[in-house]
């Protein structure tokens, strides 16, 4: 008779600390998933903004349209990158951004366009999207190495494979595709603002 | 980043978290004391000392309960600061919504003072209420990732909690300093009535003199533990900016400009001063090191940071030098 209360009681633990378990890994996913949102919104924000700048540049700038159809492209590639994972699109994001900081750094050389109030507005908007991507980034990396940690370490990990808790992926591109093609323009741009 | 210095960041949270519990414990018993010693000599019985205690305590209750919930209202108001928005200063705003990002809290109201000194300060109850003031000078003499630094600095204030404390203690620390006036000044005016009393024993002169000695030094024990306090306050937002923005060149840059700066903030007073990015009130000569000030110098500050990020600290001739340069 002990034995089975004894048994009951046991079982009664495991059943309850499974429960546990299970909650706060599907909390820690959730974070994961909102996280993410998060950047993606930002990106969104980005593709929208890039169209308006190419418009307002392009009269400007006759000699140097292969930044803009460098910018063009990268924004096309990093749309396409949005179904491949975290890891391609943070990949090609990166790709964009290296591209846009070319294009300010031409628009530098063009007075008129260093005057232009719409291009202003417009820089203004995409340095601050650019920001909220990287403290974004940062926030959701914290959030995917907490998960992971925890579906990897026992004794969530008894649990975490059998209900399709899987590794979730940084968003941070591999240190040879963060690697930006410099544009030599013949000139240092400046530091700051 | 190094793992030492998160361990560093980790430290500091915690350190500061509990001188905040010690303060708040310290200044009730203080007032508690003050209570008892003024009912004492008044009644010259133990109970009226402990019926002064109560009234101590609720007297510091409601003005605590009036500081939680308006006190950020009374510090705008009497900054002059008026609430602004997205069209009015998208640089300001999208700065601001990027650091709320960074430090993980809501994006807090936003308001601007009218004045070319540039500072800043953090008000509210919590994340979820709280307020950011900035000067017009500010965003005119900043660059963007110098107010990055800056913004930084005051969110950490908001993360931390630390605008809940500054509203509390500015309000504890003053109930204790308008309690010590109130008692000195009846102490002198009433001082003829109470002579007769004087005959009933030795003892009630001796709580007498305890009394007016407790009436002196609260006060001042009040003030100095509450500069101490927020100078390790400054410190760790500072620390707490650069781990946010990434970027610890802006917001040193954003120090030595505004410490070169020599005008002092119109709206600023000594019971709002100890809020502010840098001291608002002493110019530049007087923004020194003393145990009065509520903000170390900028001097310390720079050298604190950059001893964080591992780069040699500079010395107050580089500084003089930075300055005339400026």
């Amino acid at each position: 008779m002990e034995v089975v209360w004894i048994v009951l009681i046991v079982l009664a633990v495991l059943v309850v600390g499974g429960i546990f378990i299970y909650n706060s890994l599907v909390q820690k996913r959730l974070q994961v998933d909102e996280a993410f949102a998060q950047i993606e919104v930002q990106l969104k924000r980005r593709w929208d903004l890039i169209p308006n700048l190419v418009n307002a540049v392009k009269s400007y700038m006759g000699f140097e349209q292969q930044v803009l159809t460098q910018v063009t492209e990268a924004r096309a590639n990093a749309v396409a990158a949005g179904a491949q994972g975290p890891a391609q699109q943070a990949a090609a994001e990166g790709m964009l951004t290296g591209a846009l900081r070319s294009l300010f750094a031409v628009v530098e050389n063009y007075p008129e366009l260093k005057a232009n109030q719409n291009v202003l507005e417009l820089q203004e908007q995409l340095t601050t999207t650019e920001n909220q991507i990287g403290f974004s980034r940062q926030h959701y990396n914290a959030t995917v190495r907490d998960y992971n940690t925890s579906i990897a370490t026992f004794p969530n990990l008894l649990l975490a494979g059998p209900l399709g808790f899987s590794r979730r992926e940084f968003f941070d591109a591999e240190p040879e595709a963060a690697q930006v093609p410099r544009v030599d323009l013949g000139y240092t741009p400046p530091s700051g603002g | 980043m190094a793992a030492g210095q998160v361990q560093t960041f980790y430290a500091q949270i915690a350190a500061n978290r509990r001188r905040s519990v010690l303060l708040v414990v310290a200044v009730f018993l203080l007032l508690g004391a003050l209570g008892f010693a003024i009912g004492y000599a008044y009644s010259e019985d133990p109970v009226g000392g402990i019926v002064a205690i109560a009234i101590a305590f609720v007297i510091a209750l409601v003005m605590t309960s009036v500081s939680y919930f308006a006190g950020d209202a009374l510090v705008l108001t009497a900054s002059r600061a008026r609430l602004t928005n997205e069209a009015d200063q998208p640089r300001l705003m999208n700065v601001v919504r990027e650091m709320s990002i960074a430090a993980n809290v809501p994006p807090p109201k936003v308001y601007l003072i009218d004045d070319s000194a540039p500072n800043a300060f953090a008000t509210g109850r919590d994340p979820q209420h709280a307020s950011i003031a900035v000067t017009t000078g500010l965003l005119d003499k900043l660059d963007r990732e110098e107010l990055q630094g800056v913004i930084g600095h005051e969110l950490s204030h908001v993360r931390n909690l630390d605008i809940r404390f500054a509203l509390l203690v500015g309000v504890l620390v003053g109930s204790i300093v308008l309690l010590g006036d109130f008692f000195l000044r009846s102490l002198w005016w009433g001082g003829g009535r109470r002579g007769g009393s004087r005959r009933g024993g030795g003892g009630a002169a001796i709580l007498l003199v305890i009394a007016v000695v407790l009436a002196i030094l609260a006060p001042m024990f009040a003030r100095l533990i509450q500069f101490a306090v927020s100078r390790q306050r400054e410190y760790l937002a500072d620390a707490t900016s650069i781990e946010l923005t990434r970027n610890p060149a802006g917001l040193e840059r954003a120090l030595l400009k505004i410490g070169g700066d020599r005008e002092p903030l119109e709206v600023a007073n000594r019971a709002t001063e100890h809020m502010y990015f840098v001291n608002p009130v002493k110019k530049l000569e007087a923004r020194s090191s003393g145990f009065f000030s509520t903000h170390p110098t900028i001097l310390e500050r720079v050298n604190r940071l950059r001893t964080l990020t591992g780069a040699a600290p500079l010395d107050a001739r580089t500084m003089a030098g930075l300055h005339e340069l400026g």
